[in-house]
């Protein structure tokens, strides 16, 4: 199967962000404003050189605003990615894909958020007025409401146990990723885990949300914030004020019956297939090796899912993720230093787009806890993913 | 408000006090709330192919055929997952919810509470019968109890 056209043509010139914070105390538009305009700046290009905007769906930062904010002249390449968080790294595929067909030059993707201090708290139990009121997948949820199964961490708690019960993994073999993730956040001055490592037997006193997979330690911290990236073409990136970052692979992977955040009718719960699948994708279409991975930013919303992806991605075996990690290799020294800016646990939860901030800072040589020549980056959200590359 | 049903308590309970959210029916899923607010679990069976598919929707994924009918279950099954969820809470339920995904004997999995059994006590695995509990505006929605020993009766 030959490589889509886009593979290696466009990258990542530019990245942005607001500080990370519980409230930010201005809006979503605002929020986006600042990072877009950041990333700009860090790209050396003024926002008359934008034609192309890009986010998720569930975003509340509508076009029309931006573009009289920022003051774009004129934008030729608008679209959004449905699924949630698990379509983050579908912005890379959008922007990417526009870049490479020639409908835009350069295109910003950003996400606009404040899941803490907003008027919907992010992991908040709440029920919906439609099945449709997400506009992102939201449907399934219906099936969930009447039961109390009202937030991300519920929904994923059920395929979550299940994957706990197929291999004998328990909540200490899931902590132990925590911890992890925790020590890296806590030495990244922009996290919200900065200078606040935890041990194992702290996670384990957490109290419950979800027995017998998620402890409170376990849930990503809902942040209020924005990041933002501007991506062109390779060529034309070169030519930039930042050194490029190269989108050698992206994709999506949808399998029939699959949902945002759960997979609750997928036969075997205990196996992220949509995961399986986009590795397929991602290693076997665009012809890149596992091995060559340096660092991989894999989106953790709640930890469970963490040892799950690694396993579905291919870089251990069906139920080994336990030993993959308790085997330090998450760390800088390890096989796989994994979400070293401290992941949506440690860091913050921009909904996953901040994992391609820190992809883009481990290949510009810029990380806190930078992997040492990284080369290549694997950046995933479960059913969306890339490969960047520093060339 | 009064206070909310205890998850396991008698069906009564959750009868007496309505607190929970009404299932969100719409044209496309009214085939299984309908059943349920008469006491009946069903499934959509494909009138062409025969496949039994759940949650509904109005195409048979498999022949493509919008000619649908209703398939009556047994309402028996096992629990293939489970969370006890404590945090964070919602008015209408009582903590911990224990949420559940039930396999049913027909091959169809549901979204559901397990009633009757304390938290400690559940099992991947454990048989289970449907029964039904009200909700607010007057539906009922089904939630799942364990087959009591030496009752459970292969089919």
């Amino acid at each position: 199967m030959s490589s889509p056209a886009f593979g290696g043509q466009a990258a990542i010139a530019g990245i942005g962000q607001t500080e990370f914070s519980r409230r930010a105390g201005r809006s979503e538009l605002q929020l986006a404003c600042e990072s877009i305009t950041a990333a700009l700046a860090d790209a050396g290009l003024e926002p008359a050189d934008v034609d192309g905007l890009v986010s998720y769906t569930v975003d509340p930062v509508e076009e029309t605003e931006l573009v009289r904010s920022v003051g774009f002249p004129e934008i030729v390449y608008s679209s959004r990615v449905p699924y949630g968080g698990g379509g983050s790294m579908g912005v890379l595929l959008h922007a990417a894909s526009a870049v490479a067909s020639g409908a835009a030059d350069v295109v910003v993707g950003y996400r606009g958020i404040r899941a803490r201090s907003g008027a919907s708290r992010f992991g908040g139990a709440k029920t919906s007025p439609s099945p449709t009121s997400g506009h992102s997948g939201t449907t399934a949820m219906q099936w969930c409401t009447p039961f109390g199964v009202l937030t991300p961490a519920s929904w994923m708690a059920l395929n979550s146990t299940r994957y706990m019960y197929e291999f004998g993994v328990t909540s200490e073999d899931i902590g132990r990723a925590v911890v992890q993730l925790r020590a890296y956040a806590a030495t990244n001055p922009n996290a919200w885990g900065y200078e606040r490592p935890i041990t194992l037997e702290e996670h384990q006193e957490s109290r419950w949300i979800a027995e017998p997979c998620i402890h409170l330690l376990d849930c990503c911290q809902e942040t209020d914030g924005s990041v933002a990236v501007v991506v062109t073409s390779a060529e034309r990136a070169a030519d930039l004020a930042a050194k490029p970052v190269h989108i050698a692979a992206a994709s999506g992977a949808g399998l029939f019956e699959a949902e945002i955040a759960t997979d609750h009718y997928r036969p075997d719960l205990s196996v992220m297939d949509g995961s399986v699948a986009l590795a397929a994708r991602l290693f076997d279409r665009f012809e890149i090796a596992r091995d060559d991975i340096d660092t991989a930013m894999i989106y953790d919303a709640f930890s469970p899912i963490l040892l799950m992806q690694l396993e579905a991605l291919g870089f251990c075996g069906p139920g080994e993720a336990k030993d993959f990690i308790a085997d330090g290799n998450l760390a800088l020294d390890g096989a796989l230093p994994c979400n070293t800016n401290g992941g949506l646990i440690g860091e913050g939860y921009i909904h996953g787009l901040n994992l391609v901030l820190e992809a883009t800072r481990q290949l510009r040589g810029t990380a806190v806890n930078q992997v040492p020549d990284a080369r290549v980056v694997l950046v995933t959200a479960s059913r969306t993913g890339a490969v960047l590359t520093t060339d | 408000m009064t206070s909310a049903p205890v998850a396991g308590n008698h069906t009564d309970h959750y009868v007496e006090l309505m607190d929970r959210p009404a299932p969100i029916v719409t044209e496309d899923n009214a085939v299984f709330w309908d059943a349920a607010d008469e006491g009946r679990i069903v499934a959509q069976r494909c009138a062409k192919c025969g496949r039994l598919r759940h949650p509904p929707r109005p195409m048979c994924p498999e022949c493509r055929s919008l000619e649908v009918e209703v398939a009556e279950l047994s309402g028996r099954g096992v629990v293939y997952s489970y969370a006890i969820l404590h945090h964070p809470q919602h008015p209408s339920f009582e903590y911990p919810v224990l949420a559940t995904l039930i396999d049913l004997d027909e091959g169809i999995r549901v979204v559901s509470n397990l009633v009757g059994i304390e938290p400690d006590e559940i099992r991947i695995g454990l048989p289970v019968q449907v029964e039904f509990v009200s909700t607010e505006d007057d539906h009922r929605v089904p939630v799942f109890r364990p087959v009591a020993v030496g009752e459970s009766v292969a089919p």
